[in-house]
């Protein structure tokens, strides 16, 4: 196993920090790893996908978990598979779309690790429930038990505070998930535009039972009368009947590519209003006036950036945040007031993706709740400082949250009264590592793990 | 750590009665608070100082006993620092004196003392910080330079030359410092109106010690490896660096 000195940032490519970074190749490698790291402590790291500091671990060890890409077992009974845990969303699905599986939950991207998949407790498009919620079991390694076996029902407080944990639990090496059955590899896409954000939250409440995924971009340049104008994308897996007969010879095909890369080195400011202004029209204009249905395929559906390779680099070198919050259903001024302060403080932000959750997640500090979720890129600069932070205020009040998973920049002071279980997680934490050995520098920045351990 | 928008929550100042030092770490704390350190010959001198960063919304502020030119003293006291309070995000390097220049010239003792306290005291107390800020993978390393050490003048060469020393110094730090996760961040200021140049005739294109602390926290948050304040000076010190020296000499500056 080579250990080479890196420098980690997350996906905004902001705060990078030089850490001994490991590739192992096996469990075994992983359990020594864990079992005494550096004295600055040691966390898993995927493919880097977090938007802030989760997977980073300034001073001490990464394990970079890229080379576990075996997927170990298909059971086509139950409907489940086994993979390691740095097995890619992309590689599933080149392996389970040609046989008519399809994963539960599907991300915004398709180039995240299984392991980093759980350690967030990721969502998609899918309002029902989240990524750990079809997890069956898996394998953590973890500074106090070792490796073991974790399920949901039988050890249901280390299962729920492994996923969702941001890898300070233990590191995540194998897992089985639930799949579901498709026919096609395509989605039957229902595409309107909304003039506002009222609109379009209304249009969601009214028709979304129809539609397994559901998701609403936002011009949040927009102003006025046309504040929170959308484009409402919603979709469910096409059967093959709905498939042209000229796609029936490829109807399980995944069809991945990349079309662009983005370019070495982008300046910063190449997104301002002007530019960002000019794009959301774009994409506005682009969508059809009246609601309109195509059959598209998984990946302009479900991953529409991943055909741009390295599309964080537009940000420039400053990098960028993505803030993301969840409010409960009832909450809806939230939204409206969130995208009323970006809309005044002319942030260039491309397209706020707006979704709903019907479902709570079960990790002790996951992020899904019943409500409304708002997500956006935004390039980095201080002046953010005041306006996320007077945002998270109202998301607090509201009973919300911001998503570690995406955060980079959150007030610790937040933490507890936006994950009512903290205590509880951080007490089950503490029993898998008595010695704090797993850190990472979100761990140091938010105090996540209640160690108090002021960096070191 | 510091975060993505560059709010850092720690702060160590090596001089900690520095004027420049305190309004910089005053609007650093009036962001998000922060835990701040002050490091001075005597910590009761930064009683005042504390208050005022305790206003300005510093969640602690702690005084300890750090002299500059007690060389053999610096490796226990950075151990010491790092030990107590963790990591550091950003150290500021804000200590130095100007010394009697006339005095300077014709008693060693005078000339040493400024040397050894804006150079050698600078780098003895800079190699153990470097080796701490190096093993904990971040922060940043703000030195407090100046424009006097670009080209040595004849009015005040000796603290010209130990600025010129440790300005040197510094860039090869951050040259040492490239892939550390370490930044390092020189601010080269003009005349500043400080106690430190009480009673001295303003030069031109002097600033205040507000417009100095707010050119460091724009350049920290701009990731700058080099700062002037104000900006101009940077040309003005372009044309006098390459003044012939017959032409320099005249200016009598």
């Amino acid at each position: 196993m080579i250990a080479a000195p890196e420098l980690l940032s997350g996906w905004g490519r902001t705060s990078p920090t030089l850490a001994t970074v490991h590739r192992p190749d096996d469990l075994e490698h992983i359990v020594s790893q864990v079992a005494a790291p550096s004295p600055r402590g040691v966390i898993a790291r995927g493919l880097g996908r977090s938007y802030g500091d989760a997977a980073q671990n300034a001073g001490g060890d990464v394990l970079s978990c890229s080379n576990l890409d075996a997927v170990l077992a298909i059971d086509v009974e139950k409907g489940t598979v086994t993979v390691e845990s740095g097995v890619s969303l992309d590689t599933l699905l080149r392996v389970l779309l040609p046989l008519g599986w399809f994963p539960m939950v599907i991300p915004g991207t398709s180039y995240v690790t299984i392991g980093g998949a759980i350690a967030s407790d990721i969502h998609g498009k899918f309002r029902h429930g989240s990524f750990a919620d079809y997890v069956d079991r898996m394998r953590v390694v973890t500074p106090a038990r070792g490796a073991c076996m974790l399920e949901p029902e039988g050890d249901a407080k280390e299962f729920w505070a492994t996923t969702g944990g941001m890898g300070l639990t233990g590191v995540i090496t194998e897992a089985t998930l639930k799949l579901q059955p498709v026919q096609t590899s395509r989605i039957v896409c229902d595409t309107e535009r909304t003039n506002d954000v009222d609109d379009c939250m209304a249009r969601m409440l009214e028709r979304d039972h129809e539609y397994r995924y559901s998701v609403a971009w936002i011009d949040c340049l927009a102003s006025g009368g046309h504040l929170g104008r959308a484009v409402l994308t919603r979709g469910n897996h096409a059967t093959f009947d709905d498939l042209a007969f000229s796609d029936r010879a490829t109807a399980r095909e995944y069809m991945p590519r990349t079309l662009l890369a983005a370019p070495q080195w982008i300046p910063n400011g190449l997104l301002n209003p002007l530019t960002v202004r000019a794009f959301n029209e774009l994409w506005f204009r682009r969508a059809p006036r009246e609601p309109h249905r195509v059959v598209e395929g998984i990946k302009p559906f479900f991953f529409p950036l991943d055909s741009v390779r390295d599309w964080n680099r537009i940000y420039g070198p400053r990098g960028f945040v993505q803030y993301q919050f969840v409010v409960p259903s009832g909450s809806e001024r939230v939204v409206r007031t969130a995208l009323q302060r970006f809309s005044a403080a002319r942030v260039p932000t491309f397209l706020a993706v707006l979704k709903r959750f019907e479902h709570d997640s079960r990790s002790l500090i996951g992020f899904p709740i019943s409500g409304w979720t708002l997500a956006l890129d935004i390039p980095a600069a201080p002046e953010l400082t005041p306006l996320l932070d007077g945002l998270d205020e109202l998301v607090v009040e509201a009973g919300g949250r911001v998503y570690l998973t995406k955060d980079s920049r959150l007030r610790p002071e937040l933490l507890a009264a936006m994950y009512p279980r903290l205590d509880n997680w951080r007490s089950t934490r503490a029993a898998l590592d008595p010695g704090n050995l797993l850190r990472s520098d979100m761990d140091r920045r938010l105090d996540l793990s209640g160690a108090g351990r002021r960096g070191a | 750590m510091r975060d993505a928008l560059g709010e850092v929550q720690s702060v160590l100042v090596l001089g900690g009665t520095s004027d420049i030092a305190l309004a910089t770490v005053r609007k650093v704390v009036a962001r998000r608070g922060a835990r701040v350190v002050l490091a001075a010959r005597k910590p009761e001198t930064c009683d005042s100082a504390a208050a005022v960063l305790r206003d300005a919304g510093a969640s602690e502020v702690h005084s300890v006993a750090f002299d500059a030119t007690d060389f053999a003293s610096h490796e226990g006291f950075v151990r010491a620092t790092f030990d107590r309070f963790g990591d550091f995000d950003l150290v500021l390097v804000a200590f130095g004196v100007l010394g009697d220049q006339a005095r300077a010239e014709h008693d060693p003792g005078a000339a040493l003392e400024i040397v050894q306290t804006n150079f050698s005291g600078t780098v003895s107390v800079t190699v153990p910080v470097v080796t701490r800020l190096r093993a904990q993978g971040h922060g940043d390393l703000v030195l407090l330079s100046s424009v006097a050490g670009e080209r040595v003048r004849r009015s005040n060469f000796v603290y010209g030359s130990s600025k010129a020393g440790i300005d040197g110094y510094y860039q090869g730090v951050a040259a040492s410092l490239a892939t550390s996760g370490v930044r390092v961040m020189i601010v080269r200021a003009g005349f500043v109106h400080t106690k430190m140049t009480d009673g001295l005739k303003a030069a031109p294109l002097s600033v205040t010690v507000d417009a100095v602390a707010d050119a460091v926290v724009r350049g920290l948050a701009r990731g700058r490896e080099i700062v002037w304040v104000p900006p101009a000076m940077r040309y003005v010190m372009v044309v006098l660096r390459h003044l012939p020296v017959a032409v320099f000499r005249r200016l009598r500056l």
